[in-house]
This record gives C-alpha cells, sequence and structure tokens, in this order.
C-alpha cells in the first residue's frame, strides 16, 4: 500500500492542531511563570491557522483519505469551522479566569487543543475506528480539564464521576459498533451503509446494535436518561471547563449521530427514529422542567443543554435533508450559544469569587449594561425569542418535524419550551430588574469585550439573516 | 447601480444606528454631523440618480439582494423597484429630509428646556432626536424602494413606528403620550385592513413580488370572492389595501391622528406628517395602479374618500387657532386632493401634487416653525400679528408656500393642483362629480383658511405681550437656508416638472392607466408649454375662486381686523351651529372616543377581571405554575449526586430501548 501525499491534504487541520499542542507542550516548559500569556497567544494561533486551512482545503466534492479511513465533505467543513471558532471563542474568555486564579497553565492548553483534536477527528471520521479514536481523545482530554484544578473538591469528584460514566457509555457504544461490524463485517461507513441496505431491519443482530450505538450516543450529548453526568459536571467542573465541554463537543457529537445513524444506517431510519424521539422527549421535558428548580446557574445551564439536545435530536429523527440541515444549524448556534453564556459567567468571576448562582447575575445592567445587554440577547436565543437565531432554530427544527407529519412531537417540543422559557427570562428579569448584591465593579479586557460583542450580535445578525448559514448548512445535505 | 441603491438606503440607517446608540459619547455635533451626512450622501446619489433617468435613459431597476426565507412557495426577500416613479419620490424625500436635518439644528438646539430638571429621558434629546429622523429616512426609502410587498410591508409599519416615537418625543407631555397613542391606535385599523390585503394577494397569487402579480393580475380581473355576499377579487384587494392607505395617509374617517401629531416637534410635522410618510398611502396605489385599474368600484371608493377629506378637513382648518394645527388640517385636505387624483386614475397628477406638495408644505411647516421659535414655543395665531417685521426671510418665504398652496398662478401649486381638478371633472366613474363639486369648492376653502393664516400672523397689529416682542428676532442661518431653498423648489418646481410627468411619457413603465381611465387626454392635448397653461389657469373657474377666497380673507382678516380685532371670534360666534360643528372636528373624536375608547375599555374590563383574574391567572397561570414547581421540585430529587444510581439510570434506559425496539 504506497503511500499518496495527497492523503494529507483533507487532514491539514488535524495536523496543525496536533503541532500547535506540541508546540506549546514544549514551550510551556521555557516559560516564566508570569510569560504564561504566550501558551494562549500560540494556542489562538494554531486555531487561527486551523481554520485557515479548513477553508483552504474546503469546498467542492467529497474526498476519501486514508483508504477511506478519512473524509472531507461539506459537512466536515462547515462543522470544523464552527468547532474552532466556538473554541477559540472560549479560550479567550478562559483566559481571565484563569490568569486571576494561577492556573494559566500550559496543560489547560495541550489539553484543549488534544480535545479540539479529537473533535476533529470525530468530524472527519469515515470508519468506526476513526470515530471512536476522535471520541476517546476528545473525552479523555476532557477528564482531564474537568479535574484541572487540583485543589477543588467538587471538581474531582465531578471528573470521577465523568470518567466513570463516560467508560460505561464508551463501552456500550463499542458493544454497539461490535455488533454492527457483526453482522455487516466491515468499519467502514460506505461499506456498512450498502451491507445494512441489504438486510434491513429484519436483522434483529443490527437492531440491537443500533439500540446500543444510540445509547452511546444519548450519552454524549447528554439526553435523558443518559444524562445524569450532566448537571453534576457543568457545577463540578471549573467555569472555562464547562464553557468549553459544553459548547464545542457538541458540533463534533453531531457529526458523530450523523455519520454513524445517517450515512451508515440510514436503512434502519425506522428504527432510530423511534429511539430519538423518545430521548428527546424526555430530554426536552425534564431539561426544561428540572432547570426550573435550580438555583445555580451553572446547573441551569446544564438541564437547559439537555432540552435543546432535545431539540438537534427532533431535527435529526424527521430524517428529511431539511431536518438534518437543520439540526446542524441548531447546533451551530447552540455552541455559539452556549460559549457565550458561560462567557458572561467568567466575566462576572474574579479572584476569590466564582460567579455560579442565579443571584450573581442580579443588577447587572447597572454593572455594565453592554454585557446586560449581549446576556439578554443569549438568554432571549436560548429561550426561543424572536428576532434571535434561537428562534430560527427552533421554527427550522419545528417545520422539519411538522413536514415528516409527527405534529404530535413538535406540540410537546413547544409545549415545554413554554415552560422553559421562564427560567431564561428569568435570568433576564434579574438582570434588568434587580439591585446589585455586590458594589465590585466587573474588570475585563478589551479582548474578551470584542469576543462578547461579536458573540452576541452574532445571535442576533444569524436570527435577522439566516440565510447565508442556513444555505450552508443545507448544501452539506444534497 | 445597485451599489449605489444600496448605498441610498443604508446610509442613513448608518446614521441613525451612530447618533441613536453612541450618541451620548459622540456629543450633539457628531450626531447633527454624522446624520446629516448619512442623509446628504443619500440625497446627492438620489439627485444623481434621477438625472440619470432624465439625461441617460437609465433603465428599470428590479432585482434581489436577498432572500430572506421561502415558505410555502413565497419568496421573502429585500429587493429594490427602481424606476421613474420611485426615482421622484427617492429624490422627495432625501431632499426635504435633508432640509428638516439641517434645520433641526437650530430648532432643537436648546431642546433641554422642553424636558423636567430632573428627567432622565431628557438626557440625549437631541441625538435621539436626530438619530429617530434619520432612521425615519431609511425606512421610507425602504418602503418607495420596495420590488415586493414584505417590504412594503416593513416600511410602511417602520415609518409608522418612527412617526409613534416622533410624536410622543416630549415623553413628559401628557398630551404628547395621547397623541401617539391615538397615531398608533388609528393606523392600527388601516394597517389591519392593509395587511389583509397582502394576505389576499399572497392567497391568490401565491407571490409578494410587485412584478409577478401585476403581470398576472389581468387573469384575475374577473375572480368573484365570496365575502360580504360575493364581490371581485380586485376590489376586495384594492379596497383593502386602500384602508391601509386611509390610515398612513388621513383620510376620512380615520384621519383624527393627524391634527393631534402636531404634539411632536416641529420639523417632524414637516417631514413625516406632511411631506412625506402621510403621501406612502397615495404613493402606493400609484404603484398599485396595475391592480386597481382593473376595478371601478375601487377607483370610485377612492375618489369619494378623497373628495370628502380634501373639502371637510379644510373645513376645520378655518376655525383653528394654533399655528401648526390649521397647516395640519392644511395638509389633509391637500392629501384628499392628492388621493382623489388616485380614485380618477389621474396618478401622475396625484404624484406630481405629492412632490409640490411636499415643498410648500414642508416649507411652511418649517416657516412655521421658525415663527414658533421666535414667538417662544407660543403656536396660538391670536398671540400673533405682525411678525412681517420681524422675521422677513420667514415672512416671504411664508407667502410663497401660501401663494403656492392656494394654487397662486405660476407657484408650484397650481400646476398640480388644477391638473388634479380637470381630470376629476373628465372622470366618468360613479362619485366624479360628487368629487369634482367638492374639490372645486375646496378651492375657496383653501385659500380663506390660508389666508387667514397668514394674515393673522404677520401683518395686522402686535398682539404678543412685551417680553416676546422685545424677544422678537429672526432664526439663524440653519433654519433660514433650508426655508429659502425649499421656498425656491416651490416656485419653480412646477414649472420644471409638467410637462415630462403630465405631458411627456415619464411614467411609462410606472404607471398603468387604461385608455377608458384616461383623464389627463384633455390636459395633454390641450398643452402648449408651461407658459400657455399660466395663461389658460388665469381663465379658470379655479383661479376665480382662489383669488375670491384670497380678497375674502384679505378683507375680513387684515383690512375688518385692523379695526375690529375681535372679528375672528365674532364671525364664528355668529356662525353658532356651524363652528361648533367645526370645532368638535364634526364630533369624529367624541364618536371614537366614547363609542371605541369606552365600548373597548368596558370589554376590556369584563376579560381582565373575569377572564384574566379569575380563569388565566387564577386557574391555569398560577395553577400551572405550581404544578410545574412541584414537577421540577421531583425531578431535581432524581438527581441523588450518588455515581450507582447515575449508571442504573443509564442501564434502565437501555433496558427500555431494548426491550421496546427489539424484544417487541
Amino acid at each position: 500500500m504506497p503511500f499518496n501525499s495527497a492523503n494529507l491534504l483533507p487532514i491539514l487541520p488535524e495536523i496543525a492542531i496536533l503541532i500547535t499542542a506540541a508546540v506549546v507542550l514544549v514551550v510551556d516548559l521555557y516559560l516564566k511563570e508570569k510569560d504564561k500569556g504566550v501558551n494562549h497567544v500560540l494556542a489562538l494561533i494554531g486555531l487561527l491557522v486551523a481554520f485557515v486551512l479548513t477553508g483552504l482545503v474546503g469546498g467542492g466534492e467529497r474526498v476519501l483519505a486514508f483508504d477511506g479511513n478519512v473524509v472531507r465533505d461539506l459537512m466536515s467543513d462547515l462543522l470544523k469551522a464552527g468547532a474552532l471558532i466556538v473554541s477559540a471563542l472560549t479560550l479567550v474568555y478562559a483566559r481571565p479566569w484563569l490568569k486571576d486564579r494561577n492556573l494559566l497553565a500550559g496543560e489547560f492548553y495541550v489539553l484543549s487543543l488534544c480535545a479540539v483534536l479529537g473533535m476533529l477527528v470525530m468530524i472527519s471520521a469515515n470508519t468506526f475506528l476513526t470515530l471512536y479514536l476522535g471520541l476517546e481523545l476528545l473525552a479523555l482530554s476532557l477528564y482531564a480539564l474537568v479535574a484541572f484544578d487540583r485543589d477543588s473538591k467538587l471538581g474531582s469528584e465531578a471528573a470521577m464521576k465523568y470518567f466513570v460514566l463516560g467508560a460505561l457509555g464508551s463501552g456500550l457504544l463499542l458493544y454497539g459498533i461490535s455488533m454492527i461490524y457483526g453482522a455487516t463485517g466491515s468499519i467502514e461507513l460506505g461499506a456498512v451503509a450498502r451491507a445494512v441496505a441489504e438486510q434491513g431491519s429484519g436483522n434483529k443482530v443490527l437492531v440491537f446494535g443500533v439500540a446500543f450505538l444510540v445509547i452511546g450516543i444519548g450519552f454524549k450529548f447528554g439526553a435523558v436518561p443518559f444524562h445524569m453526568w450532566v448537571p453534576d459536571i457543568y457545577e463540578g467542573a471549573p467555569t472555562p471547563v464547562a464553557m468549553f465541554l459544553g459548547s464545542a463537543p457538541k458540533i463534533a457529537a453531531f457529526a458523530m449521530i450523523v455519520r454513524l445513524l445517517v450515512e451508515g444506517l440510514n436503512a434502519l431510519h425506522t428504527d432510530w427514529q423511534g429511539m430519538l424521539a423518545i430521548l428527546a422527549v424526555l430530554s426536552i421535558g425534564l431539561g426544561n422542567v428540572a432547570a426550573i428548580a435550580q438555583s445555580n446557574i451553572k446547573r441551569m445551564f446544564g438541564y437547559s443543554t439537555i432540552s435543546h439536545v432535545g431539540f438537534i435530536f427532533l431535527g435529526l429523527l424527521a430524517g428529511s435533508t431539511q431536518g438534518y440541515a437543520s439540526a446542524m444549524f441548531y447546533t451551530l448556534t447552540y455552541a455559539l450559544m452556549a460559549a457565550g453564556a458561560f462567557g458572561i459567567l467568567t466575566i462576572l468571576s474574579r479572584e476569590g469569587f466564582d460567579a455560579q448562582n442565579l443571584e450573581d447575575l442580579k443588577g447587572l445592567n447597572e454593572r455594565d449594561p453592554w454585557y446586560a445587554a449581549m446576556m439578554a440577547l443569549l438568554m432571549f436565543s436560548a429561550a426561543g425569542v424572536p428576532p434571535t437565531v434561537g428562534f430560527m432554530g427552533k421554527l427550522l427544527v419545528l417545520e422539519a418535524v411538522v413536514r415528516v407529519d409527527m405534529v404530535w412531537l413538535a406540540l410537546v417540543a413547544v409545549f415545554f419550551s413554554i415552560i422553559g422559557a421562564f427560567y431564561y427570562l428569568r435570568v433576564v428579569k434579574f438582570i434588568y430588574f434587580d439591585q446589585p448584591t455586590t458594589a465590585v465593579p466587573i474588570v475585563t479586557t478589551g479582548g474578551v469585550r470584542a469576543a462578547m460583542t461579536v458573540n452576541g450580535l452574532a445571535i442576533l445578525f444569524l436570527g435577522l439573516f439566516p440565510a447565508a448559514l442556513l444555505g450552508l448548512c443545507q448544501a452539506a445535505f444534497p | 447601480m445597485e451599489k449605489v441603491y444600496l448605498t441610498i438606503v443604508l446610509a442613513p440607517l448608518i446614521g441613525a444606528i451612530v447618533a441613536g446608540f453612541f450618541g451620548g459619547r459622540i456629543g450633539r455635533r457628531g450626531a447633527h454631523s454624522v446624520s446629516i451626512l448619512g442623509v446628504s450622501v443619500s440625497a446627492a446619489l438620489s439627485l444623481y440618480t434621477l438625472s440619470r433617468f432624465i439625461w441617460h435613459d437609465e433603465g428599470t431597476f428590479n432585482g434581489t439582494l436577498y432572500t430572506w426565507m421561502v415558505s410555502d412557495g413565497i419568496r421573502f426577500q429585500v429587493g429594490f423597484l427602481v424606476d421613474r416613479l420611485t426615482v421622484l419620490m427617492m429624490a422627495t424625500v432625501t431632499f426635504v429630509s435633508l432640509m428638516v436635518h439641517i434645520y433641526t439644528i437650530g430648532y432643537m438646539a436648546d431642546d433641554e428646556h422642553n424636558w423636567p430638571h430632573d428627567s432622565k429621558v431628557g438626557t440625549n434629546s437631541y441625538q435621539r432626536f436626530f438619530s429617530y429622523i434619520s432612521l425615519f429616512t431609511f425606512a421610507m426609502l425602504m418602503l418607495v424602494m420596495s420590488n415586493n410587498f414584505m417590504q412594503l410591508f416593513f416600511g410602511w409599519e417602520a415609518v409608522g413606528l418612527v412617526s409613534y416615537l416622533l410624536i410622543g418625543f416630549w415623553s413628559v407631555r401628557e398630551s404628547a403620550i395621547f397623541a401617539n397613542l391615538k397615531a398608533f391606535l388609528v393606523n392600527r385599523v388601516g394597517d389591519f385592513g392593509f395587511i389583509l390585503g397582502i394576505a389576499a394577494v399572497a392567497m391568490y397569487f401565491n407571490s409578494m413580488d410587485y412584478k409577478e402579480v401585476f403581470a398576472r393580475a389581468p387573469e384575475f380581473a374577473q375572480t368573484q370572492v365570496a365575502v360580504f355576499g360575493g364581490v371581485s377579487l380586485m376590489t376586495l384587494i384594492c379596497v383593502l389595501l386602500f384602508i391601509g392607505a386611509m390610515g398612513k395617509s388621513a383620510q376620512v374617517p380615520l384621519h383624527v391622528w393627524l391634527p393631534d401629531s402636531m404634539e411632536g416637534p416641529t420639523p417632524i410635522s414637516a417631514l413625516i406628517h406632511a411631506a412625506t410618510m402621510v403621501t406612502a398611502g397615495v404613493f402606493m396605489v400609484a404603484r398599485m395602479s396595475p391592480l386597481y385599474e382593473l376595478s371601478d368600484t375601487a377607483l370610485s371608493f377612492v375618489m369619494i374618500v378623497g373628495a370628502t377629506t380634501a373639502l371637510f378637513t379644510g373645513l376645520i382648518g378655518l376655525v383653528q387657532s394654533d399655528i401648526k394645527r390649521v397647516v395640519a388640517y392644511s395638509t389633509l385636505s391637500q392629501l384628499g386632493y392628492m388621493v382623489t387624483a388616485m380614485g380618477a386614475s389621474a396618478y401622475a397628477a396625484g404624484i406630481f401634487h405629492l412632490m409640490t406638495h411636499a415643498f410648500f408644505k414642508a416649507l411652511l411647516f418649517l416657516a412655521a416653525g421658525s415663527v414658533i421659535l421666535a414667538m417662544h414655543h407660543d403656536q396660538d395665531i391670536r398671540n400673533m400679528g405682525a411678525l412681517r417685521k420681524y422675521l422677513p426671510i420667514t415672512w416671504i418665504t411664508f407667502l410663497v408656500g401660501t401663494l403656492a398652496l392656494t394654487g397662486f398662478p405660476g407657484l408650484a401649486g397650481s400646476f398640480s393642483k388644477d391638473a388634479i381638478i380637470e381630470a376629476v371633472e373628465e372622470s366618468t366613474l360613479y362619485g366624479a362629480h360628487y368629487a369634482s363639486v367638492l374639490l372645486t369648492i375646496g378651492v375657496v376653502v383653501t385659500a380663506l383658511y390660508s389666508f387667514r393664516l397668514y394674515f393673522l400672523v404677520f401683518h395686522g397689529k402686535e398682539r404678543m405681550n412685551d417680553h416676546t416682542r422685545h424677544h422678537l428676532h429672526e432664526s439663524p442661518w440653519v433654519v433660514t437656508v433650508p426655508l429659502v431653498a425649499l421656498a425656491v423648489l416651490s416656485a419653480v418646481s412646477g414649472w420644471l416638472a409638467i410637462e415630462p410627468l403630465l405631458i411627456g411619457d415619464w411614467f411609462k413603465d410606472a404607471i398603468m392607466v387604461t385608455p377608458a381611465h384616461d383623464t389627463l387626454m384633455k390636459i395633454r392635448e390641450e398643452f402648449h408649454g408651461p407658459l400657455q397653461y399660466v395663461i389658460h389657469g388665469l381663465h379658470s373657474e379655479v383661479f376665480y375662486l382662489s383669488m375670491g377666497g384670497m380678497v375674502g380673507a384679505g378683507l375680513i382678516w387684515w383690512f375688518v381686523h385692523s379695526f375690529n380685532p375681535r372679528i375672528d371670534e365674532q364671525i364664528q360666534k355668529y356662525s353658532g351651529p356651524l363652528t361648533w360643528v367645526l370645532v368638535n372636528k364634526y364630533g369624529c373624536d367624541d364618536f371614537n372616543q366614547r363609542v371605541f375608547g369606552g365600548g373597548s375599555q368596558s370589554v376590556g374590563r369584563v376579560f381582565w377581571k373575569g377572564g384574566d383574574e379569575v380563569l388565566i391567572d387564577g386557574a391555569i397561570v398560577n395553577g400551572s405554575a405550581h404544578s410545574v414547581g412541584r414537577l421540577a421540585g421531583l425531578t431535581s430529587r432524581l438527581q441523588t449526586g450518588f455515581l450507582y444510581h447515575y449508571a442504573i439510570a443509564m442501564i434502565v434506559g437501555l433496558v427500555g430501548l431494548l426491550t421496546i425496539f427489539v424484544a417487541l
């Protein structure tokens, strides 16, 4: 098997991230404590280079490389770009938080970059093997990141829980993969798809395997009833890690679900449609209801994630190209929204204080009107209020579901969204109508303010002019 | 040209955003510079476009810039249709807007005196005002340049919103809040019809695009719709759309909001409530001429409503004593003239009048504003008199505006108004005779109230108090320059524009008139140059009537008034019931307030007490909130924090899925 250097082209972004991670690892050794900011700059440059490379090698026909192990298509281009942008945003938000706590160490950046690499590999995967490789790289980096603040008991506990449950989830996923492999004799998704199309859902082994796959996916997404880790990890992890973990990996998970279920097992659509429907309804219901009872805002975001995952599943289970495109739109914009919302929490935190209770947001408008406006935009978007992008995303997903005659699902989703609107709007109420509980001024840097401005206004802009992004999403599913 | 058009629209928007959001930071100078710059760019490019159309025979532009969404085959787009009708509107709107922007620097210079000292909303009111008027320019341009119904509706509502904001600009005044709410509600009534009309278009044509709709309109000429016992589709669409126009262009019976809108600062009375926004309805009808031409019923309806407005609102102007209100009623009356022209299919004449009216009415308002400034915000004409000595520029320009308004031969108004009256005489539609009589009487009324105002303000005895008299002085140059510019246009625009607009084929692509409705034919045949037209006008009854009105007004309010200053009150007193009817505006306001206002309040009270408090709040909202709260507490208790519970939950989920999908 001669090696063809053209194979390297599609994975240039991955290579860039890998090199950056290695460089940061080495450079960090020689940095004095006060120069640790260099890591940050290097990491951002790496992400930027990867982003540019994604654009350069992207576009055009679908390309397979490394004997079908890796794929580059329009979907991977868009998802990679999205994951890189959101990761870069989270790194920018994270920097002041880390600096205040003397945690601005190389490890954070190396682990984050490895996690990004894992995401990119997942997005480019065209076999079960590559996919699992990326998934584990991502997951292992995240376990370590959650425990990153070694002195925090909560963080260690969360990391432990995450690790054990993650192992269980991975095990279930692997078991499902082995079932599919057993039935089809291949780990390459194209070959699997052909074999499955021949056998159909008559083969119970396949259905058995799909159930395990869906559970593995459900765990990675945090869908009910495989969601138990989400609130605990969101609460326990350091805020920047929770931000990182709650945003970009959703994009990678979306790639995983599309590669596995849509590209690999499309012939079993009726089976996984039912499973996803159950998970979606449970997620939207429980996520929205439980979030109301939370007083810790990180936990609240955890439950909010669960409900949004339900919406992503809704778009996917519609099974139409319109549904896939709208789910993709929803995922990308959700990641942006989550990064922004957590970003506000890192901004509100300062040395020796972590903003994590709803009370901490009180009177934000009087302390910093611009951040207050951005947070309000993000919350309106999460609740699905026009003209923000959250409304557009929900509308598109619901339209896709209604188009395939599953009106009852749409009704359930809308019903629980109305309940969910309460806890988002409560945040807005705290921001604008309550008095601040503290007089400590908000210290922030120009970079963070610029990033948050872009982030918040993007939420508004994409809601007003969704056509460009939506067009890209639709092009990814011809 | 696409980029030019986009710049024309966006320049004022950028100005508005900068002045609005960063007004506090860039200060007053910065705010007015940036918004004036935006509007200047827009005005310069509009005039450039107009020149391209005049001298270079620029073609019609019809293009889509952005597709917002596609739903059920209907495309929602942002696009421009720039043809000869549009470009005329663009030039008028941006030019008047620019004049008003400049004027505003002087008029709002000490706006802080209009706010209470401790008022928080008063800070940066100057910058906010500039932001609003620039925003208005943007919205109005979106409206006139639209190539589809959705964008038309966007512009329509956006100008309405800015109008609402500006009427209530001095939000600490009770009367301003009342007026802007009233304007908003009355426009809601009109917009309800408007959106139903758009919905009817969308339903039958399955398209929002003007071009497609107009092209397919003849197919539906005979279509009947089963509402109100069966009417023709075209009549239904046109009448519904026109109801929208009645709200925006303040036609009877939806005219009640316009006089109250004078609570806003004078520059916006000139820009929005005289020159541009209120003419949106007239423009819309002209734009939709391919639809209106298909329904004689709708045209008759338009004509009758317009003529009624033209005469009866003009009459009210005779008994008003607030300088701005007199001009406001004159606006209503002139809008009636334009609308009547639309009904008579004399679209070109109506648009012509729209343009000349924009110039002389903006002039009258701005000159009135100059008077108000000099009088320290006293607007009562009974306290004025002999101001010509103190405000020479304002006086001359106001006189030009008044003469143009009354149709003095040679000034802008005479060309367009004569054309309308002649066209209506030619019309054979039902109600044309009625309209013709009303418009002709309207000429006398116009002359009477206009010169009453003019003589009471600028001639006769000085009636102001000593303090005011000592401070009387001409306004600064930022106020007088726009006055002079507009006065020049009020004088010459008729001479320049009549030949291309009415006689030539300027509107050949933009406006459609069926031969049977071509009421401007006669003017076209008898036309031998503008000078001949003016001389011909000297022999018409219209000229004698307006001269009669002018002389009559001079006799009463100048000659008699000079030795009997109470003549105005005495006339009103001796006309007894007539005055009573006019002062009460035919009871429209009272009727609305008692029947609609009171009625809605009682209905609202029933729903509030019975429906909302008991049923919704008591049973549904609080009830469900309690149950959701309990449920939320329950679900969060599921989260025990024990790892093995979590693992078990996953296993239970696994077993559940396997049971359902594999075993069953």
